[in-house]
């Protein structure tokens, strides 16, 4: 009896480690690589194999004799926890970063690039003239992006 | 062909980043968002504190300052690829 109610609910509590661990090791490691940050399906398997552990460690925690409030309460908590983390990911991934705006007035293909001088790493400004013109290239890609602000 | 980056940071941050990620191609800094306004691809308020933004998009330029391509992404995880650039480059005269 007494080693039943002391007896370490393991898959319960690795589940809420893995989904921790899947979570951040999109944004450390698997961002990194186009293969796996467009479609995160490494990511995706970590929290599938979460999400089992979470229920298989919630099932225990209902069986368990003598059976215990407390316990139920914890597993399913920590079990709740597991899901969130795995729903705020996939509405980080799946849904925000598709929160952009239309930009229909942004420049067509075949329009001037509006010109512009901009300071470099150096406050040294730089105009598109002057780019473009460059000897011995062919033509500039401007890649603008979010930055750190 | 040149890669230029553009984006509201400030010249010390693009620096720190310049510098860390090795970057040799100059990064420009449009704190007020008006070249970027100027393209029509404002991401507003999507900064710190409110700051207009660019969203992330390409333009490639050629030597008369015509756009040959383009690219807005649908998805600010998913930008163009380098092939895709370098493809679009080979096509300019």
């Amino acid at each position: 009896m007494t080693s039943t109610r002391t007896r370490f609910n393991w898959p319960l509590w690795s589940g809420l480690a893995l989904s921790v661990i899947a979570f951040a090791t999109y944004f450390t490691i698997f961002v990194a690589q186009p293969s796996t940050r467009d479609l995160p399906w490494p990511t995706l398997i970590l929290f599938a194999i979460a999400i089992t552990l979470a229920a298989i460690g919630t099932g225990r925690a209902f069986a368990a004799e003598p059976r215990s409030r407390a316990r139920r309460v914890i597993a399913s908590v920590v079990a709740f926890l597991t899901a969130t983390i795995f729903v705020f990911f996939c509405f980080a991934i799946f849904i925000a970063t598709k929160m952009l705006p239309k930009s229909n007035e942004a420049v067509a293909v075949g329009a001037k690039a509006p010109e512009f001088a901009l300071p470099d790493v150096n406050e040294k400004s730089i105009a598109l003239a002057q780019l473009v013109t460059a000897p011995a290239t062919k033509g500039v890609v401007l890649i603008f992006y979010r930055g750190y602000w | 062909m040149q890669p230029v980056a553009i984006s509201v940071d400030t010249p010390e941050q693009s620096r720190d980043l310049a510098h860390k990620a090795g970057y040799t191609f100059p990064l420009l800094s449009d704190r007020g968002a008006l070249v970027i306004r100027r393209y029509g691809i404002v991401h507003p308020k999507a900064g710190v504190a409110g700051a207009d933004i660019a969203r992330p998009a390409e333009f490639l330029v050629d030597r008369n300052g015509i756009v040959r391509w383009r690219n807005l992404t649908g998805d600010f995880r998913v930008r163009a690829r380098p092939d895709e650039i370098l493809a679009a480059a080979r096509a300019l005269p």
